[in-house]
């Protein structure tokens, strides 16, 4: 159906044809003639023309540094900036804007919280609580942090079907737990973990949470304070904003509590060579010149998202999961991995004879974009005995249309290598 | 018996064969079919030493010196069929061939029948890596 009303005001019902038309990227063919369907998003998610064009206009009217010129364009883009930053607190309803880090992206705001947060916290002889279905970039800091500390890493293991075993996280926790790092959703899987379960049993026994929010941030509203995480990170480029740029937001006892994570400009309050001391929040964090257009474009796709009736996207993103297993399954040879009952946009299948990377390279010729491998969660893979899954992931803007591609594509697998 | 043809002349012989299919679809049909004629490489030859470990699949590579001919023997496997194809084209254009004309082969007959970007390393398909054991292998002969 072609659209009648704009789906970025806040009472239109959701049209998914009008939300395609905001992301031109989907509208291309690739191989001559094969139309694209985008099956990819968990990986990274395609950008709406408010979010290219607010870059564009960005570096052809407002371009300057941030936060220390006295000059006209100087304070616009500081403006522009700051103004992101309270757009991304009321994306994740934190408390204050200055509870709102830019970083690089999820990776970075994990390696910040271990750097500062972890080295405060985690002494020898702790316990750093992880699960088994963590993205490398959730484990491999940890590590780090765990050798030069003397810690150790203790995983909470998952089910066959893909969910948490909270059954066993109490016992998990124990006096030597010194913080838990735990996905919010599982990018192999789509589980959907409960989260404020997880914090408030991590709570009783005074244990903080960090929440890698990289899969959730872009499928469901998310609440900082009700889920009461101690610190929330994700990326800009899944919830349909620039590359390179991220966001960690922090309860505000730990943000102040902590070193600063790198040294240099705009986070200093006093510098001599006897020593130098630092600005407050969020500048403590945020050393050099920052990523500004990239964070003002970010502050544009959070704003895109939250225009959009979530109600409407969340039961067309279940639809679409719903519609893309049972016709996956449907396909000979096809087992899905990671069946829990609460699940979010994301669809891992192995065929029992065909290796991911056969499947992978014909559904691309077919203009078919998934991802296949171990989607760094290399322990998760071997937990389940897979060298790795296909993955099918979605977005608001996927269609039954893309999933039937999709389906068409392995039957052609099916046919090359069966 | 060392080659007498050279790994240009077979090349040229594969790049042949592709040009009589059309479209993507019985190339890759095609390869698929020479990875499944290449002989098995035996399982005790699947050691680390010639395990070439990639992102996306994994592939062993063996390389013995025929020393009498001065020729390089290879042999190969894969886990992908796509992969263990694109082997197969690699294989026969060095097998057997002088140790020097194998660290001196380019591969870039792959681009003529549009399979180049499997070389690419963001496939991470073990190929690249694979290339680069055996010409450092044959560097070292």
């Amino acid at each position: 159906m072609p659209a009648t009303t704009h789906p970025t005001s806040q009472t239109a019902s959701f049209d998914v044809e009008a939300l395609r038309a905001d992301f031109p990227a989907l509208e291309q063919d690739v191989y001559d003639d094969t139309p694209l369907a985008y099956l990819d998003n968990a990986a990274t998610s395609q950008k709406p023309t408010s979010v290219i064009e607010r870059l564009d206009d960005f570096y052809r009217e407002e371009n300057s540094n941030v936060h220390r010129g006295v000059h006209r364009l100087s304070q616009d883009a500081t403006e522009s900036y700051e103004s992101a930053r309270k757009s991304l607190a009321r994306f994740l309803n934190a408390p204050d804007p200055d509870q709102i880090i830019f970083t690089r992206g999820t990776t970075e705001g994990l390696n910040l919280v271990s750097s500062t947060f972890g080295r405060m916290v985690v002494e020898e002889g702790d316990e750093i609580l992880l699960t088994e279905m963590e993205h490398h970039s959730n484990i491999v800091p940890w590590q780090m942090l765990a050798e030069r500390a003397g810690a150790s890493i203790e995983v909470l293991p998952v089910t066959d079907r893909g969910e948490l075993r909270m059954d066993l996280l109490p016992e998990m926790l124990t006096a030597d737990t010194a913080l838990m790092a735990i996905s919010h959703v599982s990018n192999t899987l789509g589980t959907i973990n409960p989260m404020a379960d997880v914090i408030d049993v991590a709570h009783a026994e005074e244990v903080p949470v960090v929440v890698d929010g990289a899969q959730s941030a872009p499928h469901m509203p998310v609440d900082v304070q009700a889920l009461d995480a101690d610190f929330f990170v994700f990326s800009g480029h899944k919830v349909f904003g620039p590359t390179g740029i991220g966001v960690l937001y922090g309860k505000r006892e730990h943000l102040e509590a902590m070193p600063p994570y790198q040294g240099g400009g705009d986070m200093i309050d006093q510098v001599s060579f006897d020593g130098s001391t630092y600005d407050g929040l969020p500048h403590k964090f945020e050393a050099g010149t920052p990523n500004i257009a990239d964070a003002v474009g970010l502050g544009t796709a959070v704003e895109y998202i939250m225009d959009l009736d979530w109600d409407a996207v969340q039961a067309h993103e279940d639809d679409v999961l719903r519609y893309a297993t049972e016709h996956v399954q449907d396909v000979e040879g096809t087992q899905i991995v990671g069946t829990a009952a609460n699940k979010t946009s994301v669809l891992s299948f192995v065929f029992d004879d065909i290796h991911p990377y056969d499947a992978g390279t014909v559904l691309d010729r077919e203009g078919v974009a998934v991802r296949t491998g171990h989607h760094c969660t290399q322990p998760l893979l071997e937990r389940y005995g897979l060298p790795g899954t296909i993955r099918a992931s979605f977005a608001a803007y996927n269609t039954h249309e893309d999933v039937d591609r999709l389906v068409e594509g392995l039957q052609k697998v099916r046919h090359m290598f069966g | 018996m060392p080659a007498t043809d050279t790994v240009t002349d077979r090349a040229q012989q594969i790049v042949d064969e592709f040009s009589l299919f059309d479209d993507w679809m019985s190339r890759y049909e095609y390869l698929i079919e020479l990875g499944d004629d290449i002989p098995l490489l035996e399982e005790e030859k699947k050691t680390d030493e010639n395990y070439v470990h990639g992102c996306q699949s994994d592939v062993w590579i063996e390389t013995e010196l025929d020393e009498d001919d001065r020729a390089l023997c290879v042999q190969g496997d894969s886990n992908a069929k796509i992969t263990k194809g694109l082997a197969a084209l690699i294989i026969r254009v060095i097998n057997e061939q002088p140790p020097e004309a194998v660290a001196n082969a380019d591969f870039d007959f792959l681009d003529d029948i549009g399979l180049h970007e499997h070389l690419s390393s963001q496939r991470n398909n073990g190929l690249k890596a694979m290339i680069e054991t055996v010409q450092e292998r044959a560097r070292q002969t």
